[in-house]
């Protein structure tokens, strides 16, 4: 998960792994560490397996990307080791063709790339530009990894009352469009 | 119960079921989240009759430690990097004096240059301060460790280090099972001092001693670490019986049994080297991992009896004795020595100032150990171009400036030149 200091990008790969967790599932969500500063390019890494994940270093071929912001592949590549059967989940209010990365949504297979004006679904319902929840909505749709139940749990386990209600509902709505989406090109 | 948790509050969480009395907190760079845990455990009443104290530094929180000890109360500090450093007088006191606090160690690197990120220079420049320091792999040792640590502590009258990776254990989140409050008092009585400050039978702790009475006192320190020898393996053992999983003891082997090349490592690398052991044992190559749980005192004979029937030892760690080597490698080199066939050592120093150690680099280093070892220490994933550019320029200009800012310099110069 790529964002920026500020974003909660940290707390979304907890709260991905919390959801796994309530799943049944061994998680491991751990941030890429360094001097944390608002704005700053924030790595965090979630692991989701079966068995115990022993594994330390972090991730460098994700099956799934998440990026919370789309200024941030001018300053770092943020695609680097996307496996070519993954999945991308882009906070954006654009499309592809007009971030010019359409050859990289073009690598991947039909539908596992997906573009969610998240920080909009944020300011609707948190009223601020957090994005983290509802990727996390768009991110269980897309994926199918986790149940959307289990995003919303993690959620209100992470936030108490008015803003984790928030959270839950704008989780909601960004896999209500995501899952929208996939279903219209399931049609096609 | 199992929980989803942030390494730093599962262990914070296990502390206080330990019911510390007295908890020392200086929570500034370089910390952990253990602390400011523990002291939102006190303020909301779960964690009873503690007090927890702020103080003004590291030197403060552990003198604050020893005050507290030395009055029979049940006493706890965590640090990391230059705290443990600033500390480092009073680290030696509360050896010296015999009191049984117990601080985790947040492993992290130690600076010039400045650097916040994880390897074990902390722990090994007090390494002979006559603290046991003991070892995590996973947040669930780390957890399970601090509860064994009390325990051994105050029977032994002897201050124990939890150490544990920083960033890549405490800022994790894993699941970890967290004992419960009666599970842990049944394991940890209550702590019932050897010396305590009593206002009815006055004693004094600390007493000046000369040339006559020094040998003796610090040969009694040494005697103890030897009955922690045995002592870390009992109470492991009755820690298994109580909370029905395996963690601490002095080492532990990971189909070792019948491997040829033994790997040795300290701490959370130990769970990447199992994946890639399982990666090369499916390849028919027999290797097998020794994890250190304990450091000091270190296990030198059970060492040389898992080590013995070797070919090969890589030892992998996250430290560097300037002018020696790696200094885990050359405890184990003791335990080598005077065997009838002494297996090859082969030193190899990595993850230093949070460099990651992958998979791929340990698969080409315990190839390279067998088919190309090597003279003295490896340093994992050098950036040899950039090393031998930053040499060559230093012969050339006397003036060549500051070496951390030329490296980085020079990095920027050559992006694409990947590591050697």
């Amino acid at each position: 998960m790529h964002g920026r200091g500020g974003q909660g990008v940290v707390t979304a790969a907890e709260m991905l792994s919390v959801a796994a967790f309530l799943e049944g599932r061994h998680a491991q969500a751990f941030p890429s560490f360094g001097s944390e500063r608002t704005g700053a390019p924030v790595v965090a890494f979630c692991r989701i397996s079966d068995t115990e994940i022993r594994l330390r270093e972090p991730i460098m071929e994700p099956d799934c990307l998440i990026v919370q912001d789309p200024t941030l592949f001018k300053a770092i590549d943020v695609f680097g080791g996307l496996r070519p059967r993954g999945y991308l989940l882009l906070n954006t209010n654009r499309s592809f063709a007009d971030l010019h990365i359409d050859n990289v949504a073009a690598n991947l297979p039909a539908g596992h790339a997906v573009e969610v004006a998240a920080s909009e679904v944020a300011m609707k319902h948190v009223r601020r530009p957090l994005p983290n929840a509802a990727l996390l909505g768009a991110f269980a749709a897309l994926t199918g990894l986790v149940h959307l139940d289990s995003v919303q749990k993690a959620i209100e386990q992470t936030f108490a009352g008015k803003i984790g209600a928030a959270n839950v509902a704008a989780a909601l709505e960004a896999y209500t469009i995501v899952a929208a989406r996939s279903s219209a090109d399931a049609t096609v | 119960m199992l929980k989803q948790i942030e390494g730093s509050h599962a262990m914070a969480e296990a502390i206080a079921l330990c019911r510390p009395e007295v908890i020392c907190a200086y929570p500034i760079t370089p910390q952990t989240h253990i602390v400011e845990g523990l002291g939102d455990l006190v303020r909301e009443g779960a964690l009873q009759n503690c007090e927890f104290i702020n103080v003004e530094s590291e030197f403060a929180a552990l003198s604050v430690a020893i005050g507290a000890s030395a009055a029979g109360a049940r006493a706890y500090t965590a640090t990391a990097s230059q705290g443990l450093l600033y500390m480092a007088e009073a680290v030696y006191n509360a050896s010296g004096l015999g009191l049984p606090i117990v601080m985790t160690l947040g492993n992290r690197a130690i600076g010039a240059p400045i650097n916040i990120w994880n390897d074990h220079s902390d722990a090994m420049s007090m390494r002979d301060a006559g603290w046991i320091q003991l070892f995590a792999e996973t947040n669930q040792e780390a957890v399970d460790l601090h509860i064994i640590a009390f325990k051994l502590a105050e029977e032994l009258s002897m201050p124990t280090m939890v150490c544990v990776d920083g960033f890549i254990l405490t800022h994790a989140m894993e699941r970890v099972d967290i004992p419960d409050q009666a599970q842990v008092d049944a394991y940890l009585p209550p702590f019932e001092p050897v010396q305590v400050l009593d206002p009815a039978e006055p004693v004094s702790i600390g007493a000046m001693v000369g040339p006559e009475a020094f040998t003796e006192v610090r040969f009694l320190g040494h005697y103890k670490q030897t009955q922690a020898l045995s002592l870390i393996g009992t109470y492991s053992a009755e820690f298994k019986q109580a909370f029905g999983r395996d963690s601490g003891g002095l080492l532990r082997g990971y189909r070792a049994e019948d491997a040829e090349m033994l790997i040795v490592a300290m701490g959370s690398v130990c769970g990447t080297i199992k994946d890639v052991i399982d990666e090369m044992r499916e390849e028919g190559i027999a290797i097998g991992l020794v994890t250190i749980v304990s450091y000091r005192p270190f296990p030198t004979d059970e060492l040389r009896g898992v080590l013995a029937g070797a070919k090969d030892v890589v030892v992998v760690e996250k430290a560097i004795a300037p002018g020696l080597g790696g200094p885990l490698a050359n405890n184990v080199d003791m335990a080598l020595r005077n065997l009838p066939k002494s297996p090859r050592l082969h030193s190899a120093v990595a993850g230093l100032g949070g460099r990651p150690i992958t998979k791929a680099s340990l698969h080409a280093l315990f190839r390279r150990a067998t088919v190309q070892p090597w003279e003295g220490t490896h340093f994992l994933d050098l950036n040899a171009v950039v090393v031998s550019r930053e040499i060559h320029g230093s012969r050339k200009k006397r003036r060549s400036g500051p070496t951390a800012e030329n490296i980085l310099r020079r990095l920027a110069e050559t992006p694409t030149q990947a590591a050697e």
